[in-house]
C-alpha cells in the first residue's frame, strides 16, 4: 500500500539521503551559530584567567608606575568618564534635533534622500578617519592659529610658539570662561571628536525611537489644535525619550570602547594626574589598556592588560545594563 | 456686511500669531540645521584629509604614481624618495587581513543568518541574538588583546610546532582571524534581515512542492535574500579594512608585500597609529603621509558602503 | 441532530475517496481551532470548501499536505487517509508527501526566479529523470499559460501579470505530478477576468487531478464545484471560535436544498 501512495515512475526520489543531507547542514549551521557564543566564552574566560589576579584597590587609585605591582588606571578610568560625558552633551542635542528633523519635518525631497544616504555612510566611516578629521579640524584647526598663518599674521594674534601654535583669550572677557584654539589634544578635542563618530549612530537610534510613536498620538495632537513643535515637545519627545536615551547610552558605550580615533587625535599614553578642565590632557581605559599590551614585560601585556579590560568590560556591562533598565522602567506599553 | 465683518475676525483667529509662527519657523531650522550639520561631517572629512594629502604629493620627494603603484613603504627612511612611498604593501596586507577575517566571517556569519533565520525557534534566538550583539559590543582592543595572548600561541602551536612553518610572533593570520570574529555579528544581522524580509508566502510554496527545509532555505530564502546578502558581505568588509586596534596589536608593523597570512603585514590603520604615536610634528612628510594613507583607506571603505547601502535599497524596494 | 449533520458523509460513492478524514481536530498552542472533522473527498472532482472567515476552512486544508507542521504550535490530532494511508502520523515524511499534493496559494508567490525555474524547480529537488524542457512545455500547457509565455521562459516570474503568476503556480504545482491539488482561496487576489480563467482552468485540470478549493466566493463555489463542504463555527461555544464541518454534500443539492437552517442562512446571505 505504501509503495502504491508514494511509487511514481519519472521521480527518483531518495528523500532518505536528502532528508540525510540536510540534517547535516542543520549540524553545520548550528555549529556556526554556537561558535560566536565559544569564542566569547574563551575570550571571558581568557582574560579572566589572566587578570582576575590583578584586580586590586591599586589598579583604581593608582597610575602608571615602572612597578607593575603599583601601577593603576586611575587617571585613564576618570579620562574615559569625562570623556564619554562630554561627548553625550556635544552628541545628544545634535543627534535628536536631526532625528526629529529627519522624522518630522523632512520633505520627501532630493536633500533628505542626501542626507539619508550620507549618515548611512557616515555610519561605515573607519573610526581612525574620525580621529584625522578630530585632529586636522579640533586638534589643529587646519594650522590657522600656527605662528606663521596667515590668520595670525594678518590680524597680529597673540599665538603662543610652537608647531601648532596656539590662541588663549577669555571669552566676553567672563573669568573662567577661557577659549584654547586650537583645541590641541585636549579633553574637549577628544570629546568632539567621539561626538561626531557617534553621531550617525545617534541619529539612527533616535529616529527608530521616534518612528515608533503611533502616528494616531501625533494626530491626536495635531485634532487638539497643537502646532507642530508642541505636538513633538508634548507628544512625541516624552513617549519616545525613553528609545532616545537607550540609543545614547549604547552609542556612549561605543565611545567608551574606541581607542583608534584618540590616539590619531593625539591622546596621550600617560597622563598622571586627573583632567582638572576641558582643556587639559587625557588618557582613557582603552588607551592605557593598549599601552599596557605594547610593554614587553608578562606582567603589564598579559596580566594588567587583562586586569585592564576587565575593568572597561564591567563598565560596559553596566552602562548595557542601564540601558536596559531604563528601556523596560521607562518604555510606554502600546 | 456685518455678517462678513465677523467672518474676517473669526478667520485672523484662526491664524498662528506672527510670534507662533516665527517661533515654530525658528525651531524647524535649527532642526534642519542639525541634520544639514551631517553633511557638513562628510565634506569635513574629505576637506581634513585633502588639506595635508595635497601638501604630500605636493612634496618632491613624492609621486603620486609612484604611492599608486609602488611596492615598496618606507616612510621613516632617512632619505625620502617616490620610491619609498609605495601604498600597496599597506594595501596588501590590509587585504590579507581582511581576506583572512572575510574566509572566516562569510560562512559562519551566513551559516548563523541561515539558522537563525529559517532554524531556530523563537526561544533560541532570544539567547543568541544578544550573545551577538555583546561580541559585536566588545571594545576593539580587547580582540586584539585576545589575538595576541589567545589566538596568536595556537596558531604558533599548530602552524610552527606541528607542521614545521616559520610563523612570525606578529602575522596576518591572528589578526585576520580575531577581525573576522569581530564581523561575524554584523554578517549574520544584516544577512538574517534579508532573509527575514523574504515573504513567508514563498517559503510555503517551496515546503508545498515537497522541499526540505534546507532545500528551502538554500534553493529559496538564499537566493531570493541574496542581494541584501551580498550587502552584508561587502558592509563587513569594509569594516575589516577600516578595523585598527587589533590590526594594529596582532598584525604587526613591518610593510610586507605577500600573501603569507603567517607574516607580519602593516595595514593601512597600523600605520595611521604608528605615526600618530611617534608625535610627528603638523606639516612633516610623516605627518602628511598618514593623510595620504588616510585617504586612501576613506576612499576604499567609502565605495564600498555606498554599494552596500545602495545595494540594500534596491532589496527593500522588491520586498516592502 | 447537529451530529449526525457533521458525520455526514458522501452517499452513493462510485470510487474510493483519494483523501478522508476521520475525528481530525487541529490545535493552536493548545487552542482548538477545528474540532472533529469528517470528510471524505471524491477522486476526480472539485471539492469546495465554503463558510464564514476565520472558520478554519484554510486550516483543514493545510492539514492535507501537512503545512501546518510547520506552523510552532500546531498539533494535529486525527486520521487523515490519503488513498487509505494515515498520512497524521509521525513517522511519515510529510517531505515525500507534498511532491505527490500540490499547492496553489491565496496570493501568487512565483520564486524571484525565472518562469522555466519556477516550473521546473519542484522536479529538480525531486530528482526528476526526465526531459526537463518537455515536463515544463506540458505543464505549463495543462496551466494554460503556454502560449503568453513560451517565448519568455528565461525572464522571471515576477515580471508576469497577477493572473498568469498564478498560472505560473498553478504549472509549477502540476510539475511534479501530483494527484491532488489544493487550492487556496486562489482567486481572491484577481480580477474577474483572470478569476474565470483559473475556474476554467479547473474544470479542465479534474480530468486528471482531484481538486480541493477553499472559498468565501459563493458563485465560485456554485459554478465550478461538484461537491461542497459548508463549515462555520460551532455555535453552541461561539466564544471559543471553533470551526466545524455543518454540511458536505453534492453542490447542486447542498445549493439548492440545503438540509441544515446555517447552510441555507449562509447560502442566501443572511449570515457569514
Amino acid at each position: 500500500m505504501s509503495e502504491k501512495v508514494f511509487a511514481s515512475s519519472a521521480f527518483n526520489d531518495n528523500l532518505d539521503s536528502r532528508q540525510r543531507k540536510a540534517r547535516i547542514w542543520q549540524t553545520i549551521l548550528l555549529a556556526c551559530t554556537l561558535l560566536g557564543i565559544l569564542v566569547l566564552t574563551m575570550m571571558l574566560v581568557d582574560i579572566i584567567v589572566d587578570g582576575a589576579g590583578w584586580l586590586s584597590p591599586t589598579l583604581f587609585n593608582n597610575n602608571h608606575s615602572r612597578f607593575p605591582e603599583k601601577t593603576g588606571m586611575n587617571s585613564a578610568i576618570y579620562g574615559s568618564i569625562y570623556n564619554v560625558l562630554l561627548t553625550a552633551l556635544f552628541c545628544f542635542p545634535l543627534g535628536v534635533a536631526a532625528a526629529i528633523y529627519l522624522e518630522e519635518y523632512a520633505p520627501k525631497s532630493k536633500l533628505t534622500n542626501f542626507i539619508n544616504i550620507n549618515i548611512n555612510n557616515l555610519a561605515g566611516v573607519p573610526s581612525i578617519v574620525y580621529g584625522m578629521l578630530g585632529l586636522t579640524v579640533f586638534g589643529r584647526m587646519f594650522g590657522l592659529f600656527a605662528p606663521e598663518s596667515p590668520l595670525v599674521n594678518f590680524f597680529n594674534l597673540p599665538v603662543e610658539a610652537g608647531n601648532v601654535g596656539g590662541l588663549k583669550f577669555n571669552l566676553f572677557g567672563i573669568p573662567g570662561l577661557i577659549i584654547h584654539l586650537p583645541f590641541g589634544r585636549s579633553l574637549v578635542a577628544g570629546a568632539m571628536t567621539m561626538s561626531l563618530l557617534i553621531l550617525p549612530t545617534v541619529i539612527i537610534s533616535s529616529r527608530e525611537a521616534i518612528r515608533a510613536v503611533p502616528t494616531s498620538i501625533r494626530e491626536a495632537a495635531y485634532g487638539l489644535g497643537a502646532t507642530r513643535w508642541q505636538m513633538i515637545r508634548t507628544q512625541v519627545l516624552p513617549v519616545s525619550f525613553p528609545g532616545i536615551l537607550t540609543g545614547i547610552i549604547l552609542a556612549m558605550g561605543r565611545a567608551l570602547g574606541e581607542t583608534a580615533p584618540l590616539i590619531i587625535m593625539g591622546a596621550f599614553m600617560y597622563v598622571p594626574f586627573l583632567p582638572r578642565n576641558i582643556w587639559d590632557k587625557f588618557t582613557t581605559m582603552p588607551i592605557q589598556i593598549y599601552n599596557w599590551i605594547t610593554l614587553p614585560q608578562p606582567e603589564y601585556n598579559i596580566h594588567l592588560a587583562a586586569a585592564g579590560i576587565i575593568v572597561l568590560l564591567l563598565v560596559l556591562l553596566g552602562m548595557s545594563a542601564l540601558a536596559i533598565f531604563l528601556r523596560n522602567k521607562l518604555q510606554v506599553k502600546w | 456686511m456685518q455678517a462678513k465683518k465677523s467672518g474676517q475676525s473669526e478667520h485672523s483667529k484662526l491664524l498662528l500669531s506672527e510670534d507662533s509662527r516665527r517661533r515654530e519657523g525658528l525651531i524647524a531650522f535649527i532642526f534642519k540645521a542639525a541634520a544639514v550639520l551631517t553633511i557638513l561631517v562628510t565634506i569635513g572629512i574629505i576637506v581634513s584629509l585633502l588639506s595635508e594629502t595635497i601638501g604630500f604629493f605636493a612634496r618632491p620627494e613624492v609621486s603620486l604614481w609612484k604611492f599608486l603603484t609602488g611596492t615598496r613603504w618606507q616612510p621613516l627612511s632617512s632619505k625620502p624618495s617616490p620610491e619609498n612611498f609605495g601604498i600597496l604593501p599597506l594595501v596588501g596586507g590590509t587585504l590579507l587581513v581582511a581576506g583572512v577575517a572575510a574566509l572566516l566571517a562569510v560562512p559562519v556569519g551566513l551559516g548563523t543568518a541561515i539558522f537563525l533565520s529559517e532554524y531556530a525557534t523563537e526561544k533560541l534566538r532570544k539567547i543568541i541574538k544578544p550573545v551577538l550583539e555583546i561580541l559585536a559590543g566588545v571594545p576593539s582592543v580587547v580582540y586584539g588583546f585576545f589575538a595576541i595572548s589567545f589566538i596568536t600561541p595556537i596558531i604558533k602551536t599548530v602552524f610552527e610546532g606541528w607542521l614545521g612553518l616559520k610563523v612570525m610572533y606578529f602575522n596576518a593570520l591572528s589578526a585576520g582571524l580575531v577581525v573576522g570574529i569581530m564581523i561575524i555579528p554584523m554578517i549574520a544581522s544584516v544577512s538574517e534581515d534579508a532573509m527575514r524580509a523574504v515573504p513567508r508566502s514563498l517559503r510555503e510554496g517551496a515546503f508545498a512542492l515537497g522541499a526540505t527545509r534546507f532545500e528551502v532555505a538554500i534553493k529559496v530564502v538564499t537566493p531570493a535574500a541574496l542581494s541584501g546578502i551580498v550587502a552584508a558581505f561587502i558592509l563587513a568588509i569594509s569594516r575589516a579594512i577600516g578595523e585598527t586596534m587589533a590590526v594594529s596589536i596582532a598584525a604587526g608593523s613591518t610593510p610586507n608585500m605577500t600573501l603569507n597570512p603567517l607574516k607580519s603585514v602593516q595595514t593601512l590603520t597600523a600605520f595611521i597609529v604608528q605615526v600618530s604615536f611617534g608625535d610627528a610634528a603638523a606639516g612633516s612628510i610623516n605627518s602628511q603621509s598618514i593623510y595620504a594613507v588616510g585617504m586612501t583607506l576613506f576612499v576604499m571603505t567609502f565605495v564600498m558602503n555606498l554599494i552596500s547601502d545602495l545595494v540594500l535599497r534596491k532589496f527593500r524596494e522588491v520586498y516592502e | 441532530m447537529e451530529n449526525n449533520i457533521r458525520d455526514t458523509h458522501l452517499k452513493n460513492q462510485s470510487k474510493e475517496p483519494i483523501i478522508e478524514t476521520k475525528g481530525l481536530s487541529v490545535f493552536y498552542n493548545n487552542r482548538l481551532a477545528i474540532r472533529d472533522i469528517n470528510i471524505a473527498i471524491e477522486p476526480n472532482k472539485i471539492t469546495a470548501i465554503i463558510g464564514p472567515s476565520g472558520c478554519g476552512k484554510s486550516t483543514l486544508l493545510r492539514t492535507f499536505n501537512r503545512m501546518n507542521d510547520l506552523i510552532p504550535g500546531a498539533r494535529v490530532e486525527g486520521k487523515i487517509l490519503y488513498n487509505g494511508i494515515d498520512i497524521n502520523q509521525k513517522a511519515l515524511d510529510p517531505v515525500g508527501l507534498r511532491r505527490h499534493i500540490g499547492m496553489v496559494f491565496q496570493k501568487p508567490n512565483p520564486f524571484p526566479k525565472s518562469i522555466y525555474d519556477n516550473v521546473a524547480f519542484g522536479p529538480r529537488i525531486n530528482h526528476y529523470t526526465g526531459n526537463m524542457d518537455e515536463l515544463v512545455e506540458t505543464s505549463l500547457r495543462q496551466a494554460a499559460l503556454w502560449d503568453e509565455v513560451k517565448d519568455k521562459l528565461k525572464e522571471s516570474g515576477l515580471a508576469l501579470s497577477g493572473g498568469q503568476q498564478q498560472r505560473l503556480c498553478i504549472a509549477r504545482a502540476l510539475a511534479t505530478q501530483p494527484d491532488l491539488i489544493l487550492m487556496d482561496e486562489p482567486a481572491s487576489a484577481l480580477d474577474p477576468v483572470a478569476t474565470q480563467r483559473i475556474e476554467e482552468l479547473m474544470i479542465e485540470l479534474k480530468e486528471k487531478y482531484t481538486i480541493i478549493i477553499v472559498t468565501h466566493n459563493m458563485q465560485q463555489a456554485g459554478r465550478a464545484s461538484d461537491n461542497t463542504a459548508f463549515m462555520s463555527l460551532d455555535r453552541e461555544n461561539i466564544e471559543a471560535r471553533i470551526g466545524i464541518l455543518v454540511e458536505y454534500g453534492k453542490t447542486e443539492q447542498l445549493f439548492t436544498n440545503p438540509r441544515n437552517k446555517e447552510t441555507e442562512d449562509y447560502i442566501t446571505g443572511r449570515f457569514g
